[in-house]
């Protein structure tokens, strides 16, 4: 496995990034955040495997070398999770837009209103 | 007879039932019919699995015949055996609250969207008993992104004001620790090439010190957020108190002790060394002394019950952190234990909420005399979980103190001081949940007794007590009339097997002790992961001494 400076750089970027905007209470930016880091850590799994070498086509002659699939199989998983995740992401974004008429996430009620009193009764 | 058939079952069971309950998502009834069957035959399948396990040795099976250190590896041995039967036990009772919630509550209508609540929930379950399976850190990621997927939607169900805003932290949190655990498994995949976990135990000691504890550091972050260890444990008690009675019961039941089996499974198996093990005990500490401080300081029975459910991770993770066979097995059985009587104390407390209108203690008052029956089903469970001497909770303790005198550092005696304190404060706690709710007379501020804000002073004594004999009168018509009974049957159940932990505790605590002794001594997962196909590839194992008559799966 090689280090490669370009691609270390990318990573600690997204990474950076994605959760400085992962802090903000606007849920939009929460998920900006999200699927930025989520691209920082794939990068991460793909640097994990071997680079440099073609991929697996037919049969690997002796001594030949091929590309590891495992991390592009574990690349796809979690893309796949990111989309699932998002997908709910957005969809609480928007709810929390229509209740409350703003992208951000409320302050809290007042201690003893939250103190999980009616918390379990719908009121919207 | 082989029955490693049995062990994906676990998993196919649930997720199938989802699917089936998800096609019959306008038809309540055949719902509730599938779901409960499904998790019925779930129970069956495990407890048959782990009478398997504990007589010949772990199960494996390789998905689709790839062996181990290339496929995917399913293993259950008496740990893994343990902690899914337990959680079925769980998620039967909270199914069956949460169904007959669902059925007292048709008339409520739209707040509460019934159809979604059991997919959601089979596929809860079907990430928890995934996680307890998996035999390589892949799909114990996996598996966490099933059941954090599946708890966003149970958190925020009906998506109302205060549930989003209470469910945001939680899945921010959420969704940051499955990046760092997303990234420890990139790293670990550089370091060693491999991600199964039996084969990275043989490989992780030839690696460099400042390596392995990166790796080890990364792992214990993501899983310490999931089990909501001291620093990382705000999120816990302000999202979990807003969600409904059962979804409440079910997250405090189970999800942070799947964040618990991990770390056991990760510093048992990966990590055997005991690095790290001093921070661990730190951390224990903090989480008990904070936890339980901020337990004491609430003024609703809810979030007091999350504060100790945070307070009390911290025993599981002092067993844990001492890294012996005792430490670990007083840890699983506490695990057990701690599972069973929080989820009995949020569904009693549910129940509660039914009765009185809140769980605001302020406005409680009375209950004992007006609900006996509930009364009896808070007082066993809080008693267990102070530790009282003979409950499970006392013999968990001891196992825990004990493990920590025989090891005999000065930290391992500060953390039995600072449990027996966290013990008692515990206590002061919960008694004063029930000398607020259930002991002392209803207070005439309380919502059934009309106004909520009349104040008592210039009453007369007599009117005092005309009006709280009707308070109570009214409550023990509500109690009857509010409480459905398959909630309360599946609190009694509950209760009744938490109490069975105490009962039977010889036994349990038997399979605990075994399940901490197979733990300690790695070679028999190891072996019974790179044996159970062909024999682990050469010059990849250079520690693991095999150990005859393992039978996997035999």
């Amino acid at each position: 496995m090689t280090t490669n400076l370009a691609l270390a750089l990318t990573i600690g970027g997204l990474f950076a990034a994605g959760v400085y905007l992962m802090l903000s209470r606007n849920l939009i930016r929460v998920i900006l955040g999200f699927l930025l880091a989520g691209h920082a850590v794939n990068l991460l799994l793909l640097t994990s495997g071997k680079s440099g070498v073609p991929p697996i086509v037919g049969e690997a002659q002796n001594g030949e070398q091929v590309a590891d699939p495992l991390p592009q199989a574990m690349i796809l998983t979690a893309i796949v999770i990111s989309l699932a995740v998002s997908t709910f992401l957005f969809a609480m974004a928007y709810r929390n837009y229509r209740n409350t008429r703003d992208p951000e996430i409320e302050d809290e009620l007042e201690p003893d209103e939250f103190a999980d009193a009616e918390a379990g009764a719908g009121e919207e | 007879m082989s029955w490693t058939w049995l062990l994906p079952l676990s998993i196919i069971l649930p997720i199938s039932g989802a699917a089936l309950t998800l096609v019959a998502s306008r038809r309540p009834r055949v719902q509730r019919t599938i779901s409960v069957t499904v998790v019925s035959v779930q129970l069956l399948v495990e407890l048959v699995m782990i009478t398997q396990v504990t007589r010949n040795g772990p199960m494996v099976m390789h998905i689709g015949g790839w062996t181990a250190p290339l496929g995917i590896t399913l293993v259950a041995d008496e740990l893994a055996a343990f902690m899914m039967v337990v959680s079925t036990v769980v998620s039967l009772a909270v199914l069956v609250y949460g169904i007959s919630q669902g059925m007292a509550d048709r008339e409520v209508g739209p707040e509460v969207p019934i159809s979604i609540f059991h997919p959601t929930f089979l596929i809860l379950i079907t990430g928890v008993s995934n996680a307890f399976v998996a035999g390589d850190l892949f799909n114990l990621f996996v598996s966490f992104e099933i059941l954090l997927t599946a708890s966003f939607v149970l958190l925020t169900t009906g998506g109302t004001r205060e549930r989003l805003r209470a469910g945001a932290p939680y899945i921010v949190v959420s969704l940051l620790s499955s990046l760092i655990f997303l990234s420890g498994i990139a790293m670990v995949y550089a370091a060693t090439g491999t991600v199964n976990l039996a084969d990275l135990s043989t490989k992780i000691p030839a690696l460099p010190a400042g390596i392995v504890a990166t790796l080890q550091a990364l792992l214990l972050v993501a899983f310490g957020i999931k089990a909501a260890v001291f620093p990382m444990s705000a999120w816990l008690p302000d999202s979990y108190p807003s969600a409904p009675a059962p979804v409440t019961a079910v997250f405090a039941g189970l999800l942070t002790k799947v964040g618990i089996y991990a770390i056991i499974r990760v510093q048992t198996l990966l990590f055997p060394t005991g690095s790290f093990g001093t921070l661990l005990m730190i951390a224990a500490l903090a989480t008990m002394i904070v936890g339980i401080l901020g337990a004491i300081s609430q003024s609703g029975i809810k979030r007091m019950l999350s504060f100790t459910l945070v307070s009390h991770i911290g025993y599981m993770l002092f067993g844990v952190a001492l890294g012996s066979q005792t430490g670990l097995s007083a840890a699983i059985y506490y695990v057990a234990h701690h599972i069973l009587v929080q989820t009995a104390l949020f569904l009693a407390v549910g129940l509660v909420e039914r009765v009185a209108g809140t769980t605001v203690l302020a406005r409680l008052g009375g209950l004992a005399g007006a609900a006996p029956m509930l009364a009896v089903l808070f007082f066993i469970p809080a008693m267990n979980l102070a530790g009282v001497p003979p409950l499970s909770g006392f013999l968990g303790k001891v196992g825990l103190f004990e493990a920590g005198v025989q090891d005999g550092r000065v930290l391992a005696y500060v953390l039995v001081a600072g449990g027996a304190l966290t013990s008692l404060l515990t206590l002061y706690a919960i008694i004063r949940v029930w000398g607020r709710a259930f002991w002392r007379p209803v207070p005439e501020s309380t919502p059934v007794g009309g106004d909520p804000l009349e104040t008592e002073s210039g009453r007369s004594l007599l009117t005092r007590r005309r009006v709280h004999r009707e308070a109570q009168r009214r409550l023990a018509r509500q109690e009857t009339a509010r409480l459905p009974m398959g909630m309360v049957g599946a609190t009694t159940a509950i209760v009744a097997v938490g109490v069975l932990l105490t009962v039977a505790a010889g036994p349990i605590y038997g399979v605990a002790a075994t399940a901490g002794e197979s733990l300690s001594d790695r070679s028999v997962y190891v072996d019974a992961v790179l044996d159970a196909g062909v024999p682990a590839p050469p010059g990849a194992t250079p520690g693991a001494v095999p150990a005859p008559g393992t039978g996997a799966g035999g």
